[in-house]
């Protein structure tokens, strides 16, 4: 009886990742079809499968524009944004499971804060000699330094404690919004520029971004599975873990780091994206239960795949494109204000 | 032998809160340790699980210095029932005693038939089993304490350490649960070492007792030797009287109000 609910459990999780692995395989091609020129979903195909195997057959009688349109301009904005949504909602597991606080997202260190800043800073002075790569290089480095900083401000000789890490991530990420106020109210006609990035976007993604993001999540995702049981042993308390075998001032920091630098990637990429990170783990672990080992493959698809939509609903299915960073908080805010909800009248 | 410490001083911040503690833990034996609150006993605790580290002195564990060890190898070595325990994420009470075996099973694999048993078993005796496929999260506090405890014997290590581990239950549960511990000291050699705020169970359960004060042992020894009035009353600043209770087959202490 035990043994057998033991397996179907197993069994049900990689039904699910199997699933979701299809629908997200699904999901890139009926998007990549659609758009202002419309290509039917074997077009698509025949497209990709020529692009990998190089025979030129298969798209023999299409109009010329249609490959460089799914290859050039469709797919890359797609899979980013595939792998952003998977990378955030990855980092926002480790958040929650280190912070042991089911409200912390991958920008609970103040990340995205710091990303923001160092764009912003790269707006406005227009910054250029890494040419379109700038504006993230600098995000990137903000969202670094912003995490260092707020490692520095919350470690005692005791390790990490889970407060002071959200204590000094909210007065980190508090100090730079005043920051980036400011850096707004001096920009003159970059003002725009600064404010459209913050509500992040896929638009113009290059194949360049697909790989960097991509080795990143993946480098993540190994990670976080290899120190997955870690994980689950960290919600019993620092003192259980550390006696059923964890290093807990290793792997805490390990954890932490890496998920601040995948999210620092994505923001950096995409601009600021919330509530993926915070909604896909929760909506995870309300069906399949709080073990990471399932939760992190799962919220990987399941991240990749709302986002995707997401992305493609405001490119190709609203009359005007608005920023993806608005669409998430107004369909993912009000979603999550629903789940909170209904938690607090269960008791 | 188990435990071997030898003079350690812990400094938390500026405090002193251990002072020159020397004491010896012999293997396949029941320890209770008592004190007043404040007195060190939890800090001990952690510095026995190589959870601190002792500012001055040395610790040995089975003639070994106890920092000499991996986090992993003492997984293996000593478990611990901790004082208060909250879990933020709903597992389910088996899944919460599965991760006793943790340190037993390699990473990436799935608990074998062994593991599954030894759960089961041990949820049965701890009289979890009734609860094992609820949420932690929506049990009461004794409950989730039995879970804890049953957890902290599915690791099967040769030292349990147990750090006011019934102090959330009711009594049929606090000796069953005592009972279960001696049971495995008596038959498997096991040695347990249990801070304690019930000085009666712990002379009825305990082989020896240690009393604290102020960071270091006042007093030690065979738990009908060591408990009398003048003891108590140096420690806890109360006054008792003590005698032999042939029903409970050990020293018993009645107070003054």
């Amino acid at each position: 009886m035990t043994d057998r609910l033991k397996k179907s459990s197993t069994q049900s999780t990689l039904i699910q990742i199997i699933f979701l692995f299809i629908a997200l395989c699904g999901v890139i091609i009926i998007s990549t079809g659609l758009g202002y020129i419309r290509l039917s979903f074997f077009d698509v195909i025949k497209i990709i499968f020529a692009e990998i195997t190089g025979q030129e057959s298969f798209i023999k009688g299409m109009d010329d524009l249609f490959p460089v349109i799914v290859m050039d301009i469709r797919l890359p904005r797609i899979l980013t944004a595939g792998i952003v949504g998977g990378g955030l909602a990855i980092s926002g597991v480790v958040f929650q499971g280190i912070l042991l606080n089911p409200l912390a997202d991958p920008y609970t260190l103040g990340v995205s804060a710091g990303a923001a800043f160092g764009a912003a800073l790269a707006i406005l002075f227009n910054i250029g000699f890494l040419g379109t790569y700038s504006v993230p290089f600098f995000a990137f480095i903000g969202a670094t330094l912003t995490l260092v900083f707020v490692i520095y401000l919350s470690s005692s000789g005791k390790g990490l404690s889970s407060n002071n890490l959200i204590l000094s991530g909210i007065i980190v990420a508090a100090i730079l919004s005043a920051g980036i106020s400011f850096l707004k109210y001096l920009a003159d006609e970059q003002v725009s520029i600064i404010i459209f990035w913050l509500m992040g976007s896929f638009g113009s993604k290059t194949w360049m971004d697909v790989f960097l993001t991509f080795a990143f999540v993946c480098i993540a995702f190994l990670i976080f599975t290899f120190f997955a049981r870690d994980l689950n042993l960290m919600s019993l308390g620092n003192r259980t873990a550390a006696s059923l075998g964890v290093d807990t001032t290793k792997v805490p920091l390990i954890l932490l780091v890496t998920a601040s630098l995948v999210a620092a990637v994505c923001v950096s990429v995409s601009g600021i994206i919330g509530f993926v990170g915070l909604l896909i783990p929760h909506m995870i672990r309300s069906i399949n239960g709080p073990d990471n080992r399932k939760l992190i493959p799962l919220s990987l698809l399941a991240g990749a795949v709302l986002l995707l939509c997401a992305d493609t609903i405001t490119r190709a299915v609203l009359p005007t494109e608005i920023p993806i960073g608005v669409l998430t908080a107004l369909i993912g805010g009000p979603f999550f204000c629903y789940i909170f909800r209904k938690r607090q009248m269960a008791g | 032998m188990a435990f071997e410490v030898d003079n350690i001083t812990f400094y938390y911040e500026d405090k002193k809160v251990i002072d020159a503690l020397s004491v010896v833990l012999e293997s396949g034996k029941f320890y209770g340790i008592l004190g007043p609150n404040g007195c060190g006993k939890t800090t001990l605790i952690d510095l026995l699980l190589k959870h601190s580290r002792p500012s001055t002195g040395k610790i040995n564990y089975k003639g070994k210095d106890l920092s000499h060890y991996s986090r992993k190898e003492l997984s293996r070595e000593i478990a611990l029932v901790p004082q208060n325990f909250y879990i933020n994420f709903p597992f389910t009470a088996k899944e919460v005693v599965m991760m006793g075996r943790y340190p037993h099973m390699p990473r990436f694999s799935v608990p074998t038939e062994v593991d599954l048993e030894l759960v089961q078993d041990i949820m049965e005796k701890t009289d979890t089993y009734q609860f094992a496929h609820r949420f932690i999260t929506e049990l009461s506090g004794g409950e989730r304490q039995r879970v804890v405890f049953a957890r902290a014997l599915a690791q099967d290590t040769p030292v349990l350490i147990l750090d006011e581990a019934t102090s959330n239950l009711d009594i049929h549960h606090t000796i069953r649960l005592l009972n279960i511990a001696s049971e495995r000291v008596e038959k498997d050699k096991k040695t347990i070492i249990a801070v304690l705020q019930d000085i009666n169970l712990a002379a009825a359960f305990c082989d020896d007792l240690i009393f604290m004060k102020q960071g270091s042992i006042a007093a030690c020894g065979n738990s009908d030797e060591v408990l009398n009035r003048e003891i108590i009353h140096s420690i806890f600043n109360v006054e008792t009287k003590i005698y032999y209770e042939p029903y409970s087959n050990a020293k018993q202490v009645i107070f003054k109000r």
